[in-house]
């Protein structure tokens, strides 16, 4: 799949002027409230027209307002999950699951119910009314509706945002299902890094109507200038492991990735599964030499790549450690006093309990395999 | 209870007729009904004020203004029933339909107004949705927007039948007071009040009346509360 967006449009005094290309599975659309995400995701649908431009998926023309092209929202076969899950509260949950099957010409209907009400555990649901449904029951509900529709792409406009931690992570493994177990092209808004940093195979990052970024989700996250103010705490490096072995004396799984071993409280995986960590910077110490007498288990050796002023108290050192990217934030101070530099030999020392579950997720199956 | 019951031919023709006229009335305004209130509802449209104005006009006017301006009309010479009359065959001086016609025009504003409340209730958000599922405009209305505002229409109708059972002045004015062909309830009422030794039949159609319009409202209250409970769930 590639979505090719190029559009300039206005909305009172917010100008969103975008232009990207996307070829990932689960492309995150990523930025702070008002940056025009869900103005985007509304123009992509069919909801919104832009005031010129031209909207591409997999090479069919859905807007181009120079050849005064716009396909009606019912014609695009795009689905979309919104942020409140909009189910019809007339319709029981079978019915609304059935709703866009029904518009959907029989050659083009790759969904099957069985399979998606599977993949979405809401076989238990199917007789209820919407009004009964959690809010977490809601949202299962409303993706299995739009991929029954069998959209050529399915768009979630911050699916996960009105719900509570606890519902959240109910959701989470079912959008790594969707996207690793569907071949529907994803594009996922979202202003959190921890979702997109689970997520997300490549993100592109809005800001005030502007593409500022857009690359593999692992090259954006750790570009913590890319990062919203009030997220960039949880800016850092992805790396992609697998599942080494678990350590059931102390309840520790032991994953294996290019940087050398890594110690995370023990997770629920077979032995290879494969995992993508989100290690924040600031969670990240930086030793110049291999630290004795200290708790924490994870040291990995690495070359300091770059060193970046993050404002007038902390630095962004980035090291390699054998090919993967580690990003530490340490104070001026420290940098000061280790003496750091382009091409110094550190380690970067993370502790275990740094990855709670938000940081760690089942990785992306194909791109590992590939 | 007998005496209740016990009905003279004449009283039964007023009965039946005003049941037939009501319902005529209501079924007829309908579809105009649903169709004004969409426009008031969601219309942006120049004149939008006095569209709302004009629907509005027989709750405000005298019945008998409203019974007169129909005559001059839809009377035998007035232009719209010369022309119905000639092309259609649809007479309605001094018929029944004439009847149904005052009674349909005295309770349109009642049923535009309820229809036009519920769909201002509707959440067009969810319109939206169904759109990206793949249903046009129309399927749109109908599978969505028309079950949402289902307890509406049917307010509005039975808003719509109350008022043409008591409405009384419009339709005298238009139709005047034809036994068996345009004395509805309110019209024998009256009539037996004009002569002597009518009390007994007055009070006969009265309670009669009491009844079917207590039954009507019932109707609607009970609507009217599943209407704000599924607003609550939404």
């Amino acid at each position: 799949m590639t979505l090719a967006i190029d559009i300039a449009h206005r909305q009172g005094n917010f100008m969103l002027e975008t232009r990207f290309e996307s070829a990932g599975r689960l492309t995150a659309l990523f930025g702070p409230s008002g940056s025009g995400k869900s103005s985007l995701i509304n123009i992509i649908a069919g909801l919104a027209k832009p005031e010129r431009g031209r909207v591409v998926v997999d090479g069919r023309v859905l807007v181009d307002t120079e050849k005064r092209v716009f396909v009606p929202r019912h014609k695009r076969r795009v689905g979309l999950v919104f942020q409140d899950a909009r189910l019809f509260p007339h319709m029981s949950v079978a019915a609304n699951l059935r709703y866009g099957r029904f518009f959907t010409p029989a050659a083009e209907r790759y969904a099957r119910q069985d399979a998606v009400v599977d993949l979405l555990g809401i076989g238990a649901l199917l007789d209820r009314r919407p009004s009964g449904l959690s809010g977490g029951e809601k949202q299962r509900v409303a993706i299995g509706r739009a991929l029954l529709a069998s959209p050529r792409l399915l768009l979630m406009d911050e699916p996960l945002a009105s719900l509570d931690e606890a519902r959240k992570a109910e959701i989470m493994p079912y959008i790594e299902r969707l996207r690793d177990e569907t071949k529907i092209p994803i594009i996922y808004v979202s202003h959190s890094v921890a979702e997109v940093a689970r997520l997300a195979s490549e993100v592109v990052v809005l800001s005030a109507g502007k593409v500022t970024a857009a690359g593999p989700a692992a090259a954006i996250l750790q570009r913590l200038d890319l990062l919203p103010d009030e997220e960039r705490g949880e800016g850092g490096a992805l790396l992609e492991t697998v599942v080494a072995r678990h350590d059931a004396e102390f309840a520790m799984t032991v994953l294996a990735s290019a940087a050398g071993e890594v110690r995370v409280p023990r997770l629920d995986l077979a032995v290879g599964a494969p995992v993508r960590v989100r290690i924040r910077a600031r969670d990240v110490m930086i030793a110049t030499e291999r630290p004795h007498g200290l708790s924490a288990l994870n040291v990995l050796a690495g070359r300091v790549v770059s060193i970046e002023p993050e404002d007038d108290a902390s630095v962004d050192v980035r090291m390699d450690c054998n090919g993967a990217t580690i990003v530490s934030r340490i104070t001026r101070q420290s940098r000061l006093a280790l003496g750091l530099e382009s091409g110094r030999e550190v380690f970067a020392v993370v502790k275990t309990l740094s990855f709670d579950r938000a940081n760690t997720a089942a990785g992306l199956r194909a791109e590992i395999d590939a | 209870m007998n005496w209740l019951t016990d009905l003279t031919p004449d009283e039964w023709n007023a009965v039946r007729l005003s049941i037939k006229v009501a319902t005529v009335a209501m079924l007829a305004s309908l579809p105009p009904g649903i169709l004004i209130a969409l426009l008031l509802a969601r219309g942006r449209f120049w004149g939008k004020t006095l569209l709302n104005g004009v629907v509005h006009l027989p709750l405000v006017l005298p019945p008998v203004v409203t019974g007169y301006l129909l005559l001059l009309a839809f009377g035998k010479r007035g232009p719209a029933g010369a022309f119905l009359a000639e092309h259609f065959g649809i007479v309605f001086s001094f018929r029944w339909t004439g009847a149904a016609l005052a009674c349909a025009v005295m309770g349109f504003p009642l049923m535009v107004r309820a229809i036009r409340l519920s769909i201002e209730a509707v959440d067009r958000r969810l319109e939206a949705a169904a759109g990206t599922l793949g249903a046009n405009v129309g399927w749109v209305f109908a599978t969505i927007t028309l079950p949402l505002i289902l307890p509406g229409i049917i307010a509005g109708m039975i808003l719509s039948f109350a008022k043409a059972m008591g409405e009384f002045g419009a339709t005298i004015t238009f139709v005047s007071n034809i036994p068996g062909e345009t004395q509805t309830l309110p019209s024998a009422i009256y009539t037996f009040t004009q002569v002597p030794g009518g009390d007994e039949g007055a009070l006969r159609l009265t309670l009669i009346s009491i009844i079917i319009s207590m039954a009507a409202l019932v109707v609607s209250e009970v609507l009217a509360r599943r209407v704000g409970r599924r607003l609550e769930l939404t």
